[in-house]
C-alpha cells in the first residue's frame, strides 16, 4: 500500500463514508437546530436585559450586571456540566439538548446584553432629550429613536459573538447530545477508523467557514460605513 | 391675564452645588421672553426644568394651569405642549426630515401615518422646508436642520416653545433663516422663551429680557430698559461687554 | 433549598475534593502559561503575514485565519488527539492541547493584531523610515507598540476566552481544573466540586471581565 492509500484507508474510507453519512447528517440537523434556538433566545434575552437596564433601576441592574459578568467569565463547559449533572440530583430531569440550549442561550444573552448596552449608551444624550421633549415615553424613545441607531453599531460585535457561541454547540458531545461531533466520535469508536471523525470535522468546516467569512465581511462593511 | 408658564421658587442642585437658587418667573400668553446671562449661570438648566428634562430639586413649574411636579400629571402629555429646540438640533439621524417631524404625532398623539404626514408637511412648510421632507439630516445644512427641529416641535401644536441657544451652533450666514422662522412664530402668536446671544434679535423681537447670573434672576425688563438703562451692576457689565 | 445547598454548595465535599481540585488548578495555570504565549506569538506571525506585501502570503494567512476561526476548538482538539494516531502520530494530551490552541488562538490574536497594525497611520511608518530605521525596526519599535495599545481591550478579552477555553482540555483527559472537578463529582455523586471549580474560574476571570468592560467603554467613545 502506498502512503496515500494508507492515509485514505485511515481517514477517507469510501465504504465508511457511505455507511455513516446519514448519522453525520442527523448530527448536522441537531447542531443547526440548537444553533438557531440559541441565537433566537440568546439575542432576545440579551436585548430585553439591555432595555431593562436602560431604566436604570438599581434593583434590576445589580442582578443583570452580576448575571452578565458571571456568564462572560465562566467557561461554558463548566456551566454545562453543573446544570447537566446538578439538576437531576435535584429531581429535575432535563435532556442534554435542553441543557445545551439553556446554557448557551444564557452565555449569548450575557455577551449580547453587554454589546446592546454599549450601543445604547453610545447614542448621544441629545437624542433622548429631543424625543422625550416631544412627549415620547421611555419605551417609545427606546424603540423608535435609540435602538435603531444603537443596533447599527452593535451588528459587527454581535455577529462575531453569535458565531463564537454557536460554535460551542460542539460542547454538546460531552453530555451526549447527538450533534455532529458526537455522531462522528461514536462512529469512530464503532468502526475503529478516523473516517467518521474527518466527516464531522469537514461538516463543521462546511457550515462555519462561510459563516465566519460572512462575519468578517459584515465587520469590514460596517467599519467602512462608520469612517 | 394669567401666566401660561409660571415658575415659583425653582431650585436645582447637581450633587452639592446649587445651580439654580430660587427662580421666580412667569411668561404670559403670546409673550416672547429672552433670557441672557453669562456662561454657566444656569440658563439651560432653568429652561430644561420647565419640561422636566432636568428634575428640579425644589419649586413649582406650572404650564397652562397644570403643575408639572404634581404626582398625577402625565408628563408626556404635557411635554408635547411644551416645544423644545436644542442648540445641537438633535435630529434623529436615521429618519428623514418628515420622519423626524411625524414620529411624535404618530406615537404620542396616535395619528395615522397619512394624517401625521399631512400635519408634518404643513409644519415643514411653515419653516420653508417642505421640499426637504424626504432628506436625511446629514443631507441638510445646519440652519435647515435647526428649522426641521423647530418644525418637529411645532407640529405638535405646543402652547409654548423653549429655545436653548438655537443659533449658537450655526455658521453666521445660516443664522438669519432660523431667526426669521422665530420671528414668524412670534407674529403668529406663539409664546416663546429664548436663551440666546443674538442681541439684535432680542432688541427687535423680545417683549421682555431676563438677566440671570449665578443661578438667580438679577433683573428683568423691556429691551429698552435692559439695554438702555440697566440697573444692576452685573447687568451693566454684561450688557456693556456685549455692546463693545 | 436544603437539598440545593447539599448538592451544589456542600462544603464537606468541597473540602474533601480540594486537594484534587487545587492540583487541577495548578495544571490549568501551567496550561495557560503555555498556550497564551504560544497564541500571542503565533498571532504576531499571522498578523505580520496578513500585512505582507506578497499577495500570496496574504491569501495564505487569510485562509489560515478563516479556517481556524471557523473550526470549533473542541473539534480541532479531538481531531488532533484522537484522529492523528490513525496516521501514526501519537502525542500526550498536553501536546495535543498546545497544538490545538496554537492553531486556534493564533488566528484570533492574529486578527486582533492586524486590526491594531492597520489602526496605526501610514505617517508613523513614513516618519520612522525617513529617520533611517529599517522595516523591521519600524515594525518592532514604532508600529507594534502603538498597535498593541490600540487593541489592548480586545487582546485582554481574547485572553479571557483562551483561559476559559482551556477547560476543553478535560475532554482529552488532561487533568486540569475541570477534569479534576469532574472526577471528584463522579466519585462523590455531588455537583459541589464543579461549583468549586466554577468559583475558581470566577475569582480569576471576573475582575478581568470587569476591567475589559471599563477599557472598552473608555476607549470606545
Ligand atoms: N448634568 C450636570 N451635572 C453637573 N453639573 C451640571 C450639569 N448640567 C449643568 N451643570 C452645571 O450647572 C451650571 C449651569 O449650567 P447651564 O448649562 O445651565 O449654564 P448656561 O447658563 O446654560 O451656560 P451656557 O451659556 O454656557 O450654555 C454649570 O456650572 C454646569 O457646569
Ligand atoms: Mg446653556
Amino acid at each position: 500500500m502506498t502512503g496515500l492509500e494508507r492515509f485514505q484507508d485511515a481517514f477517507l474510507k469510501p465504504e465508511l463514508i457511505a455507511r455513516y453519512w446519514p448519522d453525520i447528517l442527523s448530527g448536522i440537523a441537531v447542531t443547526l437546530e440548537i444553533a438557531v434556538a440559541v441565537v433566537i433566545t440568546g439575542l432576545a434575552l440579551g436585548l430585553a436585559l439591555a432595555v431593562i437596564r436602560s431604566y436604570r433601576s438599581r434593583l434590576a441592574n445589580a442582578p443583570i450586571i452580576v448575571f452578565v459578568d458571571m456568564f462572560r467569565a465562566l467557561p461554558p463547559l463548566v456551566a454545562i456540566l453543573i446544570v447537566y449533572f446538578g439538576l437531576p440530583n435535584l429531581g429535575i430531569n432535563i435532556s442534554g439538548f435542553a441543557v445545551l440550549w439553556l446554557v448557551l442561550s444564557l452565555v449569548l444573552a450575557a455577551f449580547a446584553e453587554e454589546i446592546f448596552w454599549s450601543g445604547i449608551v453610545s447614542v448621544r444624550k441629545g437624542q433622548w432629550e429631543a424625543a422625550r421633549s416631544t412627549g415620547l415615553t421611555h419605551w417609545q424613545t427606546m424603540t423608535s429613536v435609540i435602538l435603531p441607531q444603537a443596533i447599527r453599531i452593535c451588528v459587527p460585535p454581535l455577529t462575531n459573538r453569535t458565531i463564537a457561541v454557536t460554535k460551542n454547540t460542539a460542547l454538546g458531545t460531552v453530555i451526549g447530545v447527538g450533534e455532529i461531533m458526537n455522531q462522528g466520535t461514536s462512529a469512530m469508536s464503532l468502526s475503529g477508523n478516523a473516517t467518521p471523525l474527518m466527516m464531522a470535522a469537514v461538516a463543521y468546516v462546511v457550515i462555519f467557514v462561510p459563516v465566519v467569512a460572512l462575519g468578517s465581511w459584515i465587520e469590514r462593511r460596517f467599519a467602512w460605513k462608520r469612517a | 391675564m394669567s401666566a401660561l408658564l409660571d415658575v415659583r421658587g425653582l431650585r436645582k442642585s447637581f450633587g452639592t452645588t446649587e445651580i439654580l437658587r430660587g427662580i421666580d418667573f412667569s411668561v404670559a400668553a403670546r409673550e416672547l421672553v429672552f433670557i441672557i446671562g453669562p456662561s454657566g449661570s444656569g440658563k439651560s438648566t432653568m429652561l430644561r426644568c420647565c419640561n422636566r428634562l432636568e428634575e428640579p430639586t425644589a419649586g413649582q413649574v406650572v404650564v397652562d394651569g397644570v403643575d408639572l411636579m404634581a404626582p398625577g400629571t402625565d408628563i408626556n402629555a404635557m411635554r408635547r405642549q411644551i416645544g423644545m429646540v436644542f442648540q445641537a438640533f438633535n435630529l434623529y439621524p436615521h429618519m428623514t426630515a418628515l420622519g423626524n417631524v411625524t414620529l411624535a404625532l404618530r406615537k404620542v398623539l396616535g395619528k395615522s401615518r397619512e394624517e401625521a404626514e399631512a400635519i408634518g408637511l404643513a409644519a415643514l412648510d411653515r419653516v420653508g422646508l417642505k421640499e426637504k421632507a424626504p432628506s436625511y439630516p446629514s443631507e441638510l445644512s445646519g440652519g435647515q436642520q435647526q428649522r426641521v427641529a423647530i418644525a418637529r416641535a411645532l407640529a405638535l401644536e405646543p402652547k409654548i416653545m423653549l429655545f436653548d441657544e438655537p443659533t449658537s451652533a450655526l455658521d453666521p450666514e445660516l443664522v438669519g433663516a432660523v431667526l426669521g422662522v422665530m420671528r414668524d412664530l412670534k407674529a403668529a402668536g406663539m409664546t416663546m422663551v429664548v436663551v440666546s446671544h443674538e442681541m439684535r434679535f432680542a432688541r427687535d423681537a423680545a417683549d421682555r429680557i431676563v438677566f440671570m447670573a449665578d443661578g438667580e434672576i438679577l433683573e428683568q425688563g423691556t429691551p429698552a430698559e435692559i439695554f438702555g438703562d440697566p440697573q444692576h451692576p452685573r447687568t451693566r457689565d454684561f450688557v456693556g461687554e456685549l455692546s463693545r | 433549598m436544603e437539598i440545593f445547598l447539599f448538592q451544589f454548595l456542600n462544603f464537606d465535599i468541597m473540602r474533601q475534593a480540594w486537594p484534587i481540585i487545587f492540583g487541577g488548578a495548578q495544571m490549568t495555570l501551567l496550561l495557560c502559561l503555555a498556550v497564551i504565549p504560544l497564541g500571542l506569538a503565533g498571532g504576531l506571525v499571522v498578523a505580520t503575514g496578513s500585512i505582507s506585501h506578497s499577495r500570496a502570503l496574504r491569501l495564505v494567512t487569510k485562509a489560515y485565519v478563516d479556517f481556524f476561526r471557523a473550526v470549533p476548538p473542541l473539534v480541532l482538539l479531538i481531531v488532533i488527539y484522537s484522529g492523528l494516531p490513525f496516521a501514526g502520530i501519537r502525542m500526550t494530551p498536553f501536546t495535543a492541547v498546545c497544538i490545538a490552541f496554537l492553531l486556534n488562538a493564533s488566528s484570533f490574536y492574529g486578527e486582533i493584531f492586524r486590526a491594531g497594525i492597520e489602526s496605526v497611520g501610514k505617517g508613523q511608518w513614513e516618519a520612522a523610515r525617513s529617520t533611517g530605521l529599517t522595516w523591521v525596526q519600524t515594525y518592532r519599535h514604532v508600529v507594534l507598540p502603538q498597535a498593541s495599545r490600540n487593541v489592548l481591550p480586545d487582546l485582554v478579552s481574547n485572553t479571557v476566552e483562551v483561559i476559559k477555553l482551556t477547560s476543553i482540555a478535560s475532554v482529552v483527559s488532561f487533568t486540569e481544573l475541570l477534569y479534576a472537578a469532574d472526577m471528584a463529582r463522579s466519585v462523590t455523586y455531588n455537583t459541589s466540586p464543579i461549583v468549586l471549580a466554577a468559583f475558581l474560574y470566577l475569582i480569576v476571570l471576573w475582575p478581568i471581565v470587569r476591567l475589559v468592560s471599563r477599557l472598552e467603554h473608555r476607549l470606545g467613545h
